[in-house]
């Protein structure tokens, strides 16, 4: 429901001053056509009275039932049987107190028409107020609960997007584990922590949406850790980065998406060895990752090989700046570049 | 018994070689890190059972049961989700979920010894296979000892001949033992066009459309061959075509 315009200060002030204005002006304008004072002051703070009720009255109804464009003929009808009653009630009020006043009643009389439109006119200018009021504060809230529904259907996109823990790897992870523990149990334990490690990171960055490089490349070196052991020497990997690139920011379980799309892209499409390799630098304000993995041209076009988990990171990426060219693949010979710039944004 | 255990992970088959060492009448003859290896190693030892990954590097565990001719009993061995699997469920002699404990193990190898008439099982685990998500992007042949991998948008046209389907490519023709209506089945119809009884079409490779004797037609490639076009093959290249 719209808020009253009663309850902003400076609204009430001045409503309050145009009302004593208004009941000074219609005085004076009485005793201009001679009135007495004493009538003139009785009779313009009566009929004021009972107009600034009318006033109260359209605009605490238009609060409950804001009318549609096509029915402001309602409101005018309305204005003018308002209009109406008050010309009455005040009449018959200020009969009861001045009808000792020689002349008064046949002054009434005579006034009758300019009083009513002055009363009309009143009535509706407050109307018109408290329409335009609130039309403007429906409209507001409205937009208000557009950005709302908004912001949380992209919360959730972005959360959903952040979740996409593949469970492939958990399980083949749990089955390596499952197989070390015959055989070397010391490295069972070591991994089973090695994954726990990992899993919490993922817990733990559900909240906090910005991470620094370095805080990420923990957590990626504890994923890489974890496929060496289950790939054995089939995949090697190496992390290479400048110290000034290691304290900007980046979204939370970003960077591993597109690790582990590099890693099966060169592990699924090669049979030889695959080699990840790594790369961080800063350039303009921007933090640019750069991924390269093998992969065998003959076989795969790389449009196809992109598929995995890039387009996630490529939507994520949408949600967060509005831009669609932060990442971009490209095929060389059999090595195949993902490049990411995360652009750094001041208040993150 | 003569076994081969086929996956990518060192530690993956390791576990089985474990879980095997109790079935003294099981004989692990190789261990293989692809679906190359696979197909290589089941030609020279003709294994009467292997365990195999699906996710495996350039060919996955479908694929590679494709290329061989006589499959032997197949027990699966697999992060898939069941659901995934559950399509398998019934031709495999069985599938392991990874992690899997001896207990589970051990009730597939007895699954196994049940196991009777073997062969139409097979069949039909290879008609599922083909069904597999992979199949309408590559093709997997094999030439004399070679294993090819064709993306489907490098073929041009496939033909029919006698139990075979003709693929024909840039670089000459690849047979493969499976159906006309199996490919236009599995190949993404907005492309390949079954032009003819005995043609399937990629459209993108058409450059022109001519009449052919009465009431029939012929698609030119860029390629340079013709391809018959019957009147109902006409009637849906038009539609496709968008003429």
């Amino acid at each position: 429901m719209a808020t009253s315009p009663f309850s902003v200060i400076r609204f009430r002030i001045i409503f309050g001053i145009s009302w004593l204005i208004v009941i000074a002006d219609f005085a004076l304008l009485l005793k201009w056509f001679g009135l007495s004072w004493r009538e003139a002051i009785i009779d313009s703070l009566v009929s004021n009275t009972i107009l600034i009720l009318a006033c109260l009255l359209v605009m605490n109804t238009l609060r409950f039932y804001t009318p549609r464009r096509e029915r402001y003929l309602n409101i005018l009808v309305w204005c003018i049987v308002l209009t109406g009653i008050w010309l009455l009630l005040s009449r018959w009020i200020l009969l009861l107190l001045l009808n000792d006043m020689e002349g008064y009643t046949s002054f009434m009389k005579f006034s009758v028409p300019v009083r009513g439109s002055i009363g009309f006119l009143l009535i509706g200018i407050m109307t018109m107020i408290s329409v335009v009021w609130y039309n403007w504060e429906e409209q507001k809230e409205n937009e208000g609960r557009k950005r709302d529904a908004e912001k949380l259907a992209k919360d959730a996109e972005l959360f959903k997007l952040r979740q996409q823990l593949q469970p492939h790897f958990l399980f083949n992870s749990l089955n390596s584990i499952n197989a070390l523990i015959g055989t070397r149990p010391e490295e069972a334990r070591k991994m089973i922590q090695q994954l726990s490690d990992f899993l919490r990171g993922t817990l733990k960055k559900e909240e906090q949406q910005w991470v620094s490089l370095k805080e990420e490349l923990q957590y990626l070196q504890l994923y890489l850790d974890i496929e060496k052991v289950r790939f054995g020497n089939r995949l090697s990997a190496e992390i290479e980065s400048d110290e000034k690139a290691l304290e900007l920011k980046l979204p939370a379980l970003l960077l591993q998406p597109i690790v582990e799309n590099a890693i099966k892209f060169g592990l699924y499409d090669t049979t030889g060895e695959t080699r990840i390799s790594i790369k961080v630098s800063s350039e303009e304000n921007k933090l640019v990752i750069q991924v390269k993995n093998p992969f065998d041209p003959e076989t795969s076009s790389p449009k196809q090989g992109t598929g995995f988990g890039l387009s996630s990171v490529q939507r994520r990426l949408y949600l967060l700046f509005a831009r669609a060219d932060l990442l971009n693949t490209e095929a060389n010979e059999n090595i195949f570049t993902t490049t990411v710039k995360i652009p750094q944004v001041s208040n993150a | 018994m003569k076994v081969i255990i086929i996956d990518d992970e060192p530690l993956a088959r390791s576990i089985v070689k474990e879980y095997l060492q109790k079935h003294t009448a099981l004989e692990i003859v190789q261990e293989c890190n692809d679906g190359f290896e696979g197909v290589k190693a089941i030609q020279q030892h003709q294994p009467d059972l292997i365990f195999l990954d699906i996710q495996m590097p350039k060919i996955n565990g479908f694929e590679m049961l494709e290329l061989i001719e006589q499959p032997p009993a197949v027990i699966f061995t697999t992060a898939f989700d069941e659901y995934a699997i559950k399509a398998f469920d019934a031709h495999a002699v069985d599938y392991l979920l990874k992690p899997f404990n001896q207990e589970r193990f051990d009730k597939a190898i007895q699954k196994l010894r049940e196991q009777t008439n073997s062969e139409k099982a097979n069949e039909e685990l290879l008609e599922t296979a083909s069904q597999s998500p992979s199949q309408n992007h590559r093709i997997v042949v094999k030439t004399g000892s070679k294993i090819k991998i064709i993306p489907v948008q490098d073929v041009h046209y496939l033909e029919a001949a006698d139990d075979y389907v003709k693929i024909f490519t840039q670089e000459g023709h690849f047979l493969k033992n499976k159906t006309m209506n199996h490919f236009e089945k599995v190949l993404d119809g907005a492309v390949f066009v079954r032009s003819h009884r005995s043609y399937i079409v990629n459209v993108q490779q058409i450059t022109r459309i001519d009449p052919y004797e009465k009431e029939n037609y012929v698609a030119i490639l860029r390629s340079g061959a013709k391809v018959p076009i019957s009147r109902a093959g006409y009637v849906k290249l038009r539609s496709i075509l968008g003429l």
